[in-house]
């Protein structure tokens, strides 16, 4: 039983394609320039409603976690107990993730992350973040 | 001479389990209490306002329950502001009635999210039931309970708000379910009930959640004039605001402080009332941060302090400042979308003293507060036994 994927649509299959390839975009506006997420039909900080692709660095801190104990749904119980993050990328916008390769119970809030790219299918790559320190 | 509202009716269906009740049965129990308590009867309604349901598909709510109901309406409207939509009624009920649209409208909600088919499959719905974003935050797993988990977390680390503070919120909660005939849950539990009860997603346990229930609500509002002919204690609107500062919780910078700060602001700013003024508070509980967090947004201490506020009984009954006397929806009871009704009938009952064993002395100002989404949009009334 596979997780619920992304149904991308015609305003995000940039984002889920790059993330196919091992890259993570973020929408730029062509007017004010600064980049934003999750993507929007309107710039959240000018209006303008033109963008293009802008590949981020990859690195943020952990801005809130949390450890998720109980599934969803039966797709997800093998993997519990598992960490819910919301990670603050260093070009400022934040976004969701998990933190993946280490002991839930060594991520703290403030914590630096990478980006890494779990190929669940074929056709569906999840942006997800690692610890770049590593825990005692 | 313009017209002015009041709030004359409310009425509950069973809550808690309930089964064999239809969503609409449900609803036309609350409904044909509220309107007894009114003295009014079905043939006097003129306007609907409901919710959408969760558990089944409805084209046009609004017009569905009124039909069933034999409404032949002036006035329909169905809301949708998830968690708020109880509280974002009552403003809009009684706009409609200010100007002149509708003489006698019934607000009316309620399901059976717990008997529909399991709390298993409620659990689920919800969680892939748009809180989280289908694109960006479903795919990773998060509960309901883990996008209200990534603002505690967050809150602890700003401010060193402790588990065992959370955990206050929910003793008192069920304190104040165990006064009330018709809660869900009422056995009593304690801080360290709670911090030993199961982990749901980390820093939120089992008791830091809202309950999942069946149950219906309903509220009645007409004209001032009308309500002076009836045998009811009006109560009156004084002040309402809303507030939206983000709609998914992974996308937002600023986890700590909600629209809250602005439905409270507005609410205030219109009653002319400041939060001393506030003799019980229905704050949206649906989980034991969200109170904290509202606490402090809408002014009833600084940002930050929500956690020593709700310490040593004060949002108790008999404490400096009483909340969410019915239990809310961590004990009283919560279906769903209906969940955030039953603060405003208990609002009401406070103001007409009729709160029986969980009634505030003198009661004369309520505030009623409703959150939906991930704390994401806020409404507030302030409701008053006088008009001013």
């Amino acid at each position: 039983m596979t997780r619920p994927l992304p149904q991308p649509d015609p305003a995000t299959s940039p984002y889920w394609n790059a993330a196919r390839q091992h890259r993570l975009l973020l929408p730029k506006c062509t007017h004010c320039t600064r980049v934003h997420f999750y993507p929007k039909a309107i710039c959240p900080y000018c209006s303008a409603d033109t963008f293009d692709w802008s590949e981020a660095s990859g690195r943020g801190t952990i801005y809130s976690f949390t450890i998720v104990k109980r599934a969803p749904s039966p797709a997800f119980e093998a993997q519990l107990p598992y960490v819910v993050a919301i990670v603050a990328l260093d070009e400022g916008p934040c976004l969701m993730s998990n933190i993946i390769s280490c002991d839930p119970d060594a991520v703290h809030v403030g914590d630096p992350v990478k980006v890494g790219f779990l190929d669940i299918t074929d056709e569906d790559t999840l942006p997800v973040f690692e610890l770049l320190k590593t825990s005692k | 001479m313009r017209r002015r509202a009041a709030i004359v009716g409310i009425g509950e269906s069973r809550v808690g389990r309930v089964p064999g009740r239809s969503s609409l049965q449900l609803q036309a129990d609350a409904a044909s209490a509220a309107l007894a308590d009114a003295g009014l009867r079905l043939a006097d309604v003129d306007a609907l306002m409901t919710t959408p349901l969760r558990v089944e598909r409805w084209n046009m709510p609004a017009g569905v329950v009124a039909h069933h109901f034999g409404i032949r309406p002036a006035y329909l409207s169905t809301v949708d502001l998830a968690g708020a939509s109880g509280v974002a009624m009552i403003s809009q009920a009684v706009q409609a009635v200010e100007a002149g649209l509708c003489d006698v409208v019934l607000c009316v909600v309620g399901q059976n999210l717990l008997s529909h088919r399991s709390r298993a499959d409620a659990v689920k719905s919800m969680a892939e039931g748009g809180s989280a974003h289908p694109q960006f935050e479903v795919p990773y797993g998060p509960l309901v309970p883990s996008l209200y988990a990534l603002i505690a977390q967050r809150h602890m680390h700003e401010f060193g708000t402790t588990e065992e503070q959370l955990a206050e919120v929910a003793v008192a909660m069920r304190f104040h379910a165990s006064l009330n005939p018709n809660a869900h849950k009422t056995d009593p539990i304690t801080v360290d009930d709670v911090l030993t009860s199961r982990p749901v997603s980390t820093p939120l346990r089992v008791l830091d959640c809202a309950i999942v229930s069946d149950g219906a609500a309903a509220v009645v509002v007409t004209t001032h004039d009308r309500a002076k002919d009836l045998k009811c204690d009006p109560v009156y609107l004084l002040g309402q605001g809303l507030g939206l500062r983000h709609s998914h919780v992974g996308e937002h910078k600023d986890l700590t402080t909600t629209g809250a700060v602005d439905s409270g602001a507005a609410a205030f700013r219109s009653a002319g009332l400041t939060p001393s003024d506030i003799d019980v508070a229905q704050i949206y509980d649906c989980f034991t941060i969200t109170v904290i967090v509202e606490l402090e947004d809408l002014g009833f201490c600084k940002k930050g302090e929500g956690g020593s506020f709700v310490e040593n009984g004060r949002i108790r009954l008999g404490g400096a400042l009483p909340v969410t006397t019915h239990g809310g929806l961590l004990s009283g009871g919560h279906p769903g979308l209906p969940g955030g009704f039953f603060h405003v009938t208990e609002g009401v009952r406070q103001l007409r003293r009729t709160a029986g064993a969980r009634q505030v002395p003198n009661a004369e100002v309520a505030l009623v507060h409703g959150n939906g989404g991930v704390a994401s949009v806020h409404a507030t009334l302030i409701l008053g036994r006088n008009s001013h």
